[in-house]
């Protein structure tokens, strides 16, 4: 591919998280706090209609009765609800036509990123729906997909300008009261994605959300709702890095996947927030809901590469109501010094002859621990059903950890399980056989990764590969003792 | 009143009946302190997630029999692997029987708890032992541990291996309408000694017992102790089976447990090893039907290099039955060249059972070999046909399939007549006659 050793070699210099740098925009922030004004304050700055209004505000009474979750294999410092600024937005409002009138320094902050919106309209035909702390600010390709009848949009917008479809669907996989960070989500998400694909259409390109966390103290609540009607298609990806910072900050996003009769929706993410640095401090706290329901026929594919946060819990989850359908999940987890991940999913077959596959790929170094926990679960309905897990794990050193947590349940005599898990190291004789050939440890130790985490990897968009696979290398940089 | 209140009360009772001077009645009373404050397990725990105890909990269980109970030996003697000469160490209702026991101090103590736990001799084995790798913190545990004072004595001296293998059996004669039993077994193998033992629990008539028993297994240096425990009990009798075993270097500890039948059948066995080159085996065969309930939870914990853990668990579940398979293993920093291997395979024949499994690892050694594999399915129907072309009625087909599921473990039972009991219990299982044994 178009990475060199001499990049990466230049890479490897650079110890520190390099994509640690705030751009310092105005921003239009909330005071830190969180109660019922709040809710209906950060409603009103979008200009919601009032039945979202008592979504939220139902929402907010749920969560206050809820406590955070312990069961999870991490352990951090609760953060403070009351400490966390709620709203922030760019303040060069209102909205862009075109990428020219777009802040300077915003683009300069892309460009550092290395993904030049202009370059990738180009040259990969991927509509970029960026959303800088919060609220969108650039939007491309707008057009293209709104002859198909797609429509791409930030959710506020989509609230506003298709609540049919927000009111019938928000909330339906994901309840208000599905768990303590979904609760709060649901009262104070800020804003998001919203992705309609219309009966029988096939998006014509990758649609993509460049996340960022870029102020200070704010905490980011993202909701994103994707809804492909019977018989479309739709490829959605997700890529997030976020700014050097000292202090915690949360991230707590929704994301609900609805793919109809017949449809396909295929979810990618590549996760890079901030991990925090050597001694563990900072970092990002990323505690995200993810599911989506596959009707009759339907097929969701959850794709993730995670190499960054200092504290995840994240189970993209599948359920398999309509017979035939089918969910995915490929995943590779990455963490160094002292990340501490609990990621995994949940497949849960409701229907007839529904099918599952699950390929998890665990790799600790330094001082982190990462951990597997996922749920199979068949119903006494759901005949023949067919799941195929495994989760092997990479361990780097001895003082990193790596936990599989599976849970399998069955209550139907036609089904089909299977799942493995194993443990490794890299093996020494692997990387002698690479030096002997002139590689040295530390590409040798690249070189091996990358094949640990193929079948993952091969199920990223290509754009999206090249940038995990050196996702992966920069993460695990000087991991090897 | 609950069985805890119930049993927080009749522990008064109990210390009438025991030397509270003897240092042992300090470990009896801060474990029942333990259960007060714990209780019995919910099922929002998460070592309980799948096995209820509530219904047990509102039976009115006799906590101590009122009178002594006979049994002829003829009438239990198919209970016993009669085939072969065993020392036996017999309880009916909990209370020791002289008359069907064979009990032994011929160069190894192979006797009673009970004079283990009151004779000066045995005082300074029970000052090392009693009580040290049993969980001072799980509930159910500390109720043993409570009440403990009768159940199976087992020394075997350095370099010593008894002549035959030990059975010990409990029988609850259905005098009572509902019993509880609480067992507590020491075994104790120094170094280089060597010891079999085949464990039983019969219930002989439809009325319920629950039996919550504790055994706690030391293997020094180079031991080997070979378990096996059948648990083939009628669908009104539950039991709880928590086993500890703490492993010293080059020991080889292998646990089978054989489960064909219960209402309610819990099976901890937790493995400590505490030294290097150790091989811990854990092997089961479960077949159930009816309404039956098997939770097999195993705990490995690798604490030093150089160890390995082989686990194998096959089920067969039926009708309404409920299996669990919970198995744990835990990998300390230190314990690098570890090699654990934790297999379960369930087929699931009927379509009201259920099955939950869950393999687990923590690990936090690099240089391990650390697997587990988990697969629930059916019977292959092409193997079927195949049998059913050559004659096999469909039947006896699928009966010989499962056998062969079955086999792997069978295959390590070394005491021969022991295999062919279990051969015998699983074609009884069954319901087939396969007219030749495997």
């Amino acid at each position: 591919m178009a990475y060199t050793e001499e990049e990466l070699k230049k890479e490897l210099e650079t110890k520190e998280y390099e994509y640690g740098f705030y751009t310092d925009i105005e921003s239009d922030t909330f005071p830190p706090g969180l109660n019922e004004e709040v809710v209906i304050a950060i409603s009103k700055k979008k200009e919601e209609p009032e039945w979202m209004t008592l979504w939220r505000l139902e929402a907010f009474k749920y969560w206050k009765e809820m406590k955070e979750p312990e069961w999870a294999n991490v352990h951090y410092e609760k953060p403070d609800f009351q400490a966390i600024s709620y709203y922030s937005a760019p303040n060069s409002k209102p909205k862009y036509d075109s990428l020219d009138d777009v802040d300077p320094e915003l683009l300069d902050t892309f460009k550092r990123l290395g993904i030049s919106v202009d370059e990738q309209k180009k040259l990969t035909g991927v509509a970029v729906d960026i959303v800088m702390d919060s609220v969108s600010v650039a939007t491309s390709f707008k057009k293209t997909l709104g002859e198909k009848g797609i429509i791409f949009c930030s959710i506020s917008e989509a609230i506003r300008e298709h609540p049919e479809l927000v009111k019938k669907y928000i909330g339906s996989v994901v309840p208000k009261r599905d768990n303590f960070y979904a609760a709060l989500n649901s009262a104070v998400f800020s804003d998001g994605s919203f992705c309609y694909i219309p009966k029988g259409v096939r998006c014509p390109m990758e649609l993509s959300t460049y996340f960022r966390i870029n102020q200070a103290g704010t905490g980011q609540f993202e909701r994103t709702l994707v809804i492909a009607e019977e018989g479309s298609y739709v490829s959605y990806l997700e890529g997030c890095t976020a700014p050097s910072r000292d202090e915690n900050q949360l991230h707590a996003a929704v994301v609900e996947l609805i793919a109809l009769d017949d449809a396909e929706i295929k979810y990618s993410t590549v996760q890079n927030w901030f991990p925090g640095n050597k001694e563990g401090k900072g970092g990002v706290y990323n505690f995200v809901t993810k599911r989506g329901i596959c009707e009759k026929n339907a097929k969701i594919s959850w794709t993730q590469v995670e190499t960054g946060s200092a504290v995840t819990w994240k189970y993209p989850s599948c359920i398999l109501k309509g017979d035939n359908s089918i969910g995915e999940f490929y995943s590779i987890a990455v963490t160094n010094n002292f990340q501490q991940a609990d990621t995994g999913t949940k497949m849960v077959h409701l229907g007839k002859n529904t099918r599952s596959t699950i390929i998890s790929k665990g790799i600790s170094a330094g001082k982190s621990q990462n951990s597997y926990r996922g749920l199979v679960q068949i119903n006494s309905r759901a005949d023949n059903a067919r799941n195929f897990s495994q989760c092997d794990s990479l361990l780097m050193g001895n003082e990193c950890g790596a936990h599989t947590f599976p849970y399998i349940e069955a209550k139907n005599p036609t089904a089909m399980i299977e799942h493995e898990a194993t443990t490794s190291k890299i093996g020494e004789d692997q990387i002698f056989y690479c030096n002997q050939r002139g590689i040295d440890t530390e590409k040798a130790i690249a070189l091996i990764v990358n094949g640990f985490s193929k079948e993952v990897l091969n199920k990223l968009p290509m754009e999206f590969a090249v940038e995990a696979q050196k996702l992966l290398e920069i993460s695990l940089e000087g991991s090897v003792g | 009143m609950d069985l805890k209140d119930k049993l927080i009360s009749s522990f008064m009772a109990f210390e009438n009946n025991v030397d509270v001077e003897h240092s042992v009645h300090d470990v009896r009373v801060a474990a029942m302190k333990n259960f007060e404050i714990k209780g019995f397990p919910s099922k929002k725990e998460e070592n309980w997630k799948y096995t209820s105890l509530n219904s047990l909990q509102k039976t009115d269980f006799s906590i101590f029999p009122k009178q002594e109970n006979t049994l002829e030996y003829k009438d239990v003697k198919k209970y016993f692997i009669h085939e072969i000469d065993s020392y036996k160490i017999v309880f009916v209702d909990g209370i020791y029987s002289s008359y069907l026991s064979e009990t032994t101090h011929d160069g190894v103590d192979i006797c009673l708890m009970s004079s283990a736990l009151t004779k000066p001799m045995y005082k300074q084995v029970i000052d090392v032992y009693f009580n040290k790798i049993a969980s001072k913190d799980e509930s159910l545990t500390s109720l043993n541990t409570a009440f403990s004072r009768e159940g199976a004595y087992i020394y075997i001296p350095k370099n010593k291996m008894p002549k035959k293998p030990v059975e010990i059996l409990h029988f609850a004669t259905g005098n009572e309408a509902s019993l509880l039993l609480q067992p507590r077994n020491l075994i104790v193998v120094e170094e280089n000694a060597e010891l079999q033992v085949i464990e039983r629990h019969q219930s002989l008539t439809s009325n319920e017992v629950l039996t919550n028993s504790v055994t706690e297994i030391f293997a020094a240096k180079s031991a080997i102790v070979d378990y096996y425990k059948i648990q083939n009990d009628n669908a009104t009798a539950s039991l709880i089976d928590n086993t500890y075993i703490d492993q010293k270097d080059k020991s080889l500890v292998k646990i089978h447990s054989f489960c064909f039948g219960g209402k309610l059948t819990r099976n901890n066995l937790n493995f400590y090893q505490n030294g290097e080159y150790i091989d811990s085996t854990m092997k089961g065969v479960t077949i159930l039907g009816e309404k039956q309930h098997v939770d097999h939870h195993t705990l490995v914990h690798h604490k030093q290099p150089n160890c390995e853990s082989h686990q194998d668990y096959k089920g067969i579940y039926g009708e309404n039955s409920t299996g669990v398979f919970n198995g744990k293993i835990i990998v300390d920093k230190i314990a690098q060249k570890t090699d654990a291997f934790q297999q379960n395979n369930n087929i699931l024949v009927s379509d009201k059972a259920t099955i939950n499994s869950k393999p687990q690892l923590e690990i936090f050694a690099d240089d391990v070999k650390c697997s587990h594999g988990c697969t629930i399915g059916q019977l292959d129907n092409e193997a079927l046909f195949y049998l059913q072309t050559r004659g096999i009625p469909e039947k006896e087909a699928r009966a010989l399939l499962m056998y062969a599921f079955a086999n792997n473990v069978l295959a390590s039972v070394r005491i021969p007549e022991l295999k062919t009991r279990i051969n015998k219990l699983i074609a009884k299982k069954l319901g087939v006659n396969l007219g030749f044994d495997l």
